[in-house]
């Protein structure tokens, strides 16, 4: 086979195609063509390197080079100058915002250097399509070493002793739920790979499938080799296209190559994957949800027990594990428990991966060991808050996380840390928030996707968070009163207290959170009618300062209500009445004589 | 067994291991208050899906709070039922609930049935801290059910009963989060749907969300018109349950009372619908003879095996469902319409009252039997056999108005002559009844000879599917019952792939029969009732002196002196109908 | 594609494709292995710089050894192309210029294998090329 002397490795994650990464790699085969070095240069779409703040990206190796922001006109430069001539671009290298040097190799930039990536390790590295270069880079041996070499119960050991947990958000200990399921007696058990990811802003799972699917099609088939099952099936949103192209194309291979299907390496073990398509309703990331949804019903939760391990997918033991806990299953088989236990803290092992996202520089996604504290991960691998701001708080967990203050910054991030600090893992989800965020306007802003999403079976969820969002509503409009607040923490006790589902027991967290961390805000709304952030517009007013206005009457002319009224040269004023704060006054005015009170 | 030890309360106890905290509660005198759990013991029938969340109790060790409904009790498990928590808890669930529900009570149809007023009453609940919007939906209104979702707190029991024990599939829940509710696909109207009005969505509804079409203002009006003959006919389970709804205990008989309250109310006559039920037998017996007779001469196109056809529900439910076997099913019209068709002719004509003028009222204890007066094939030029179908409850209500204290009543006969009715006609009203009382009928003309033994035990119970061999004279009849739609799909997909091996099937829709009806009292999930009811119908089938349905006089008079004979020309005009197909 | 049909299969299937990733794993971790820089600007090519670097990817790999080896742009040593710079792990940066087939097999030969210098290294007065 050829082999190649420089690979051009281009982002083919769902947010680099969506920037163009599609026409990047087509400009490059052609370009390498016309110059027929097409034999001597490959190109090939990788899974998402992460960097999506700078995407998208395009590697070259073995020169390590790493291209940042690469438009489809980059390209012939690229191929000019860096291929043919080996002389490196670098108006298109990444820039570090601190010492404003430039950096060609990723592994020098702070976005990198903190990260220990196991379940992303192929994202970025191999071409997806190509289950060739996944088993060159150890794919199918942790399967081949299970079937081979181990029982169900040492490779299920190994996993247990390993410490993995759950990445879906519970945390549970993988292998325990692995070694119920084996336990449970019946000829028919299944393997469920949840891929409904459904917090806003997440998208690790995403990412896994498109980047890597061969690892998720091998750990499954560890499990069911591991629980007893034959038949795995992938529950996967129907709005990730290229991943279940990906996933569906990997699927193909895989059993083409005879690593699905029946007799798998001639050890008697069969097994095969159906995908099976949701219709993207969060809380069908419930592991009861999900099954009900897959079997053709509502997808609403029920009470557990029985858990899906002992009554599951059409009544059957099923064993529910998140994509990327299913990552992490091959290198654990292949490097061992003890390898995997270093890494990570006392309780939480291995390491995590979180989608950064709001007001941090660095947005994209990011696998750090556990026990990194969250300051790492938003100054260094995340550059810090965007434009200069001022930290307030990061909410973690998705949409029913918590929101922590600057006072948790050097918290180690794991399981325990984050319940105890009143928010959650949850599937991995980290939104920034800068001094212009309105502590109580994002926690009404988290409840209306909680109350969008609810099932509606239960109570609490139903009509709680309802009226907790109602109360909000009433306070963001400048109408709450102090026995509000005493309010919403009473009924956010008693949403938690009673809800059915996880979804519901953490749907009030974003509330409690910041009436813990942020009381002086609520305070703020209720008690002097003000919003310190500025945001809720019910709460604010545009006043004219006569001392710097000249009467220019620009503001007269923009306002879209007439509320402003002035002679020319005189300072201006706005009529309270009318005004209906849309800020474009405030915005225009070049003397900054338009102030917020 | 393995045996389970845990405190409730503080109180010791050892229940069976799988046990529900609130069963174990219960056990011990501890009342764990519940909304959405509903258990029809023995009948394999339970609503649990721990939505409500009223049941909420503190379980030692666990983060939250666990609905004592779906939690299973667990070796040393200390629950507190009453502490501060769960008591708050489980009032501003309540509270939620009444919260996003119309304070309508006063004038609500449910209003000293609801159950979740009881629940407001029981938790004391004095103020409702979070108010809010409220959900809002169309009325839907339909020949025999009432919904009126603004009223629904999911609890989810319709659901349950419309599809797992009777497989209709119609209603189910749609939306999300608070737009959540349940509705027929697409929100369509009920009668849209398949739905049969078999009325057990509205048996269970703890609240006013699902109610029957109320007809007692037209049968009032009617009774006021003096220029109207209006006549009544009851139907056999209604007897066994109306004094329920005037305090009175469940499975008290109340024939005579029901007849003398019927007559201060001012019906001209009051007369039986168990009167029809005996020509009923008359009819579908002879037919099952008929074919049975052929297929054992060896006519292999002959339909077997027969399927009764006294069910509204059941009717639609198989024109829906299984329009390929709508030639399987007697073609006898329910006793309800027979009663209805013979009245304004047979009796018209004998008292020279003209069509239009007299109304026929029936009280069932169904709601479908409101569709099935409205059925078209049931008119006569737009005027009905039937006027109106009043349920249990509705006749209660119209006894209320009329100031009659029912307790008080004597007792009092029905009129003639269609107010005879034998012992064979009282059973239609419980599972088994009319499959039994056509057996007494069928064996005599069949066999010739005269039964000595008159109570089939073996047709009789509450299992929701059973069979019996029944031996006529050394012919062996295989019997099938079913109560509850699901039950009566399965003895259809058996006829559908040619493996039943019944002569002939009584299907009812309710559970229990129509003494399970959902016109009846409510029953608020207490299955003793139904036992209680099925009893006193059976005692007044034994109290009867004439106990076959051919031995009625009134029935062969009629015969005589009007159709002739059974399966006559005549009869066939009026007393039998044919199927539609509504797939 | 025929079916893998046991684990040695999987074993001899992986080794045969290893080599399609082996060089992004090389550029990932370039600290533990020979790496050649093949100078790679106008004035190289024109010297012939392309067959150099094509002799040491394919004599390097015919013997086995495992190496870096990138092309680079102009090394500032016009006179003396094809220039390449060797970096042996944990070793100083040495240059050579005038690097031509045999010259490319003698530095494997001595320099690489041996840990003998060879003759031709330019003195430089810098450590390496990148800084």
């Amino acid at each position: 086979m050829a082999d190649y002397k420089m690979h051009l490795l281009v982002c083919g994650g769902t947010g680099c195609k969506a920037a163009q990464s599609e026409l990047i790699k087509t400009n490059f085969q052609n370009q390498l063509a016309e110059r027929g070095l097409e034999n001597e240069i490959q190109v090939i779409h990788t899974g998402c390197f992460g960097f999506c703040e700078q995407g998208p990206i395009v590697k070259i190796q073995p020169d390590n080079t790493f291209y940042v922001s690469v438009s489809p006109d980059d390209t012939l430069e690229i191929i000019d100058e860096h291929v043919v001539k080996g002389r490196i671009v670098e108006r298109l290298l990444y820039t570090d915002p601190n010492t404003k040097s430039q950096i060609s190799e990723s592994k020098n930039m702070d976005f990198y250097k903190k990260q220990v990536r196991i379940a992303l390790r192929n994202c970025g590295f191999i071409n997806p399509e190509n289950i060739e270069e996944y088993i060159g880079n150890d794919g199918y041996s942790a399967l081949g070493k299970c079937l081979d070499e181990l029982s169900p119960e040492e490779a299920i050991k190994i996993i247990m002793d390993s410490g993995l947990r759950g990445r879906g958000g519970g945390g549970f200990p993988t292998g325990l739920k692995w070694d119920i399921t084996r336990k449970v007696e019946n000829e028919q058990k299944y393997v469920v790979c949840n891929a409904d990811e459904g917090d806003p802003g997440a998208f690790m799972d995403r990412s896994i499938l498109e980047g890597d699917p061969h690892t998720v099609i091998e750990a499954m088939a560890i499990c069911g080799f591991c629980i007893g099952a034959d038949k795995g099936l992938v529950y996967i949103r129907a709005e990730y296209p290229l991943a279940i192209q990906r996933l569906k194309t990997a699927l193909k291979q895989a059993r083409e190559f005879g690593l699905l299907g029946e007799n798998i390496l001639g050890s008697g073990f069969s097994f095969d994957i159906e995908i099976r398509y949701g219709a993207g309703a969060f809380v069908c990331g419930e592991e009861t949800a999900l099954i009900h949804s897959m079997e053709g019903k509502r997808g609403e939760p029920t009470f557990k027990p029985p858990f899906p391990s002992q009554e599951g997918y059409l009544g059957k033991p099923t064993n529910v594990n998140n994509v990327e806990t299913f990552a992490n299953i091959p290198p654990i088989i292949n490097k061992g428990a003890a390898w995997f236990s270093t890494i990570g803290t006392e309780k939480s092992k291995g390491t995590k991966v979180f989608a950064l996202a709001g007001k941090i520089n660095n947005v994209g996604l990011i696998e750090v060991p556990m026990g990194t504290t969250l300051r790492e991960v938003i100054y260094d691998i995340g550059g810090g808050i965007k434009n200069g701001r001022q930290f307030k708080s990061v909410q973690t967990g998705g949409p029913s996380g918590g929101c922590l203050t600057k006072d948790f910054l050097d918290t180690p991030i794991d399981y325990d840390n984050l319940l105890a600090a009143g928010s959650m893992m949850g599937s991995g989800g980290m939104i920034v928030m800068d001094e212009d965020d309105c502590m109580v306007s994002i926690a009404k802003f988290y409840l209306e996707f909680t109350l969008e999403e609810s099932c509606g079976k239960c109570t609490p969820c139903r009509i709680g968070n309802k009226r907790l969002h109602e109360i909000l509503e009433k306070i963001t409009n400048g109408n709450g009163t102090p026995e509000d607040l005493t309010k919403l923490r009473m009924l956010s006790h008693v949403i938690k207290d009673t809800s059915l589902c996880g979804l519901g027991q953490t749907s009030p967290n974003p509330v409690l959170s910041t009436l813990d961390n942020f009381m002086d805000e609520y305070e703020a709304h209720v008690k002097e009618g003000k919003c310190p952030a500025g945001q809720c517009k019910a709460l604010l007013q545009y006043v004219i300062d006569d001392e710097q206005c000249t009467g220019c009457t620009l503001c007269f002319r923009i306002c879209p209500v007439g509320a402003i009224s002035g002679e020319k040269r005189s300072p201006h004023y706005i009529d309270q009445a009318l005004c209906i704060k849309c800020g474009a006054c405030f915005e225009k005015c070049k003397f900054n004589a338009i102030k917020i009170a | 067994m393995e045996m389970i030890n845990l405190t409730i309360d503080k109180k010791p106890l050892v229940v069976k291991k799988g046990t529900s905290i609130l069963e174990a509660a219960s056990s011990i005198g501890v009342h764990i208050p519940t909304l959405c759990h509903m258990h029809l013991h023995d009948m394999n029938i339970e609503n649990k899906p721990g939505g409500c969340r009223v049941c909420v109790v503190e379980v030692t060790g666990r983060r939250n709070l666990a609905p004592a409904c779906c939690t299973e009790v667990a070796e040393g498990m200390e629950v507190r039922s009453h502490s501060i928590r769960a008591v708050n808890a489980r009032r501003t669930v309540l509270e939620l609930i009444l919260s996003d529900h119309p304070a309508d009570c006063l004038v609500c149809a449910k209003s000293g049935n609801c159950e979740l007023q009881d629940m407001a009453h029981h938790l004391g609940i004095r103020e409702i801290h979070y108010q809010g919007e409220q959900s809002h939906y169309r009325e839907d209104t339909s020949p025999a059910i009432i919904r009126e979702m603004d009223k629904c707190i999911l609890c989810r029991r319709c659901e349950m009963m419309c599809n797992e024990v009777q497989t209709v599939g119609v209603l189910s829940m749609i939306n999300r989060g608070f737009h959540a509710v349940v509705s027929p696909a697409f929100e369509m109207n009920l009668d849209h749907s398949s739905c049969t009005y078999c009325g057990q969505c509205v048996a269970v509804c703890p609240t006013g969300a699902l109610t029957e079409v109320d007809q007692t203002g037209a049968v009032i009006r009617a009774l006021s018109d003096p220029s109207k003959t209006v006549i009544v006919q009851t139907a056999p389970a209604v007897r066994a349950a109306l004094g329920e709804e005037f305090g009175l205990p469940a499975g008290t008989l109340v024939t005579g009372k029901m007849a003398a309250a019927l007559r201060r109310l001012g019906f001209d006559y009051v007369f039986d619908t168990d009167f029809a039920a005996d020509l009923t037998i008359m009819e579908e017996g002879t037919e099952l003879l008929g074919r049975l007779n052929k297929f054992l001469a060896g006519d292999k196109d002959v339909k077997l095996p027969i399927l009764t056809s006294c069910c509204p529900a059941w009717v639609k439910f198989f024109e829906h469902h299984f329009p390929g076997l709508k030639d399987i099913p007697s073609t006898a019209r329910s006793p309800q319409q027979m009663f209805g068709s013979i009245a304004k002719t047979y009796f018209a004509d004998k008292m020279q009252v003209k069509r239009e003028d007299l109304v026929v009222v029936s009280i069932m204890p169904c709601v479908a039997k409101k569709y099935e007066s409205s059925r078209d094939e049931f008119a006569v030029d737009g005027n009905p056999d039937v006027d109106y179908a009043l349920t249990t409850r509705e006749l209660a209500q119209i006894i209320n108005l009329a100031n009659i204290d029912f307790k008080f009543l004597p007792d009092e006969e029905f009129d003639q002559p269609m107010g005879e009715s034998t012992g064979a006609s009282v059973i239609f009203g419980t599972t088994g009844g009319v499959i039994e009382a056509a057996v007494r009928t069928a064996y005599e003309l069949q066999t010739g000879k005269t039964l000595e033994r008159l109570d089939f035990e073996e047709l009789r119970g509450m299992e929701g599917l059973r069979k019996a061999t029944i031996d006529f004279d050394g012919l062996p009849i295989n019997i099938g019952i079913a109560h509850g739609l699901g039950n009566a799909r399965k003895l259809l997909e058996e006829i559908k792939t040619g493996a039943s091996e019944f002569h002939a099937i009584e299907i009812m829709s309710c559970p229990g029969g129509c003494i399970g009806g959902g016109g009846q009292p409510y029953h608020h999930g207490d299955v003793e009732i139904l036992r209680k009811r099925q009893k006193a119908i059976y005692s007044e089938d034994q109290s009867k002196t004439i106990r076959k349905s051919h031995e009625n006089p009134y029935i062969k008079k009629l015969y005589q002196e009007f159709l002739g004979e059974p399966l006559s020309e005549k009869a066939h005009h009026l007393l039998h109908t044919e199927y539609f197909d509504r797939s | 594609m025929n079916k893998i049909k046991s684990l040695a299969d999987l074993k001899k299937l992986k080794e045969e494709v290893q080599s399609k990733i082996k060089l992004r794993e090389k550029g990932d971790n370039p600290d533990n292995l020979i790496q050649i820089k093949v100078s790679m600007a106008t004035c190289g090519i024109a010297s012939g710089a392309k067959d150099t670097m094509n002799y040491f990817i394919e004599e390097l790999d015919h013997q086995g050894i495992d190496a870096l080896i990138t092309q680079t742009g102009c090394m500032g040593f016009c006179y003396a192309e094809p220039t390449i710079e060797l970096t042996m792990p944990g070793k100083q940066p040495v240059i050579y210029g005038y690097v031509d087939k045999a010259k490319a097999q003698e530095i494997i030969d001595k320099h690489i294998k041996l840990n003998e210098l060879v003759d031709g290294i330019i003195p430089v007065s810098y450590k390496t090329i990148d800084e």
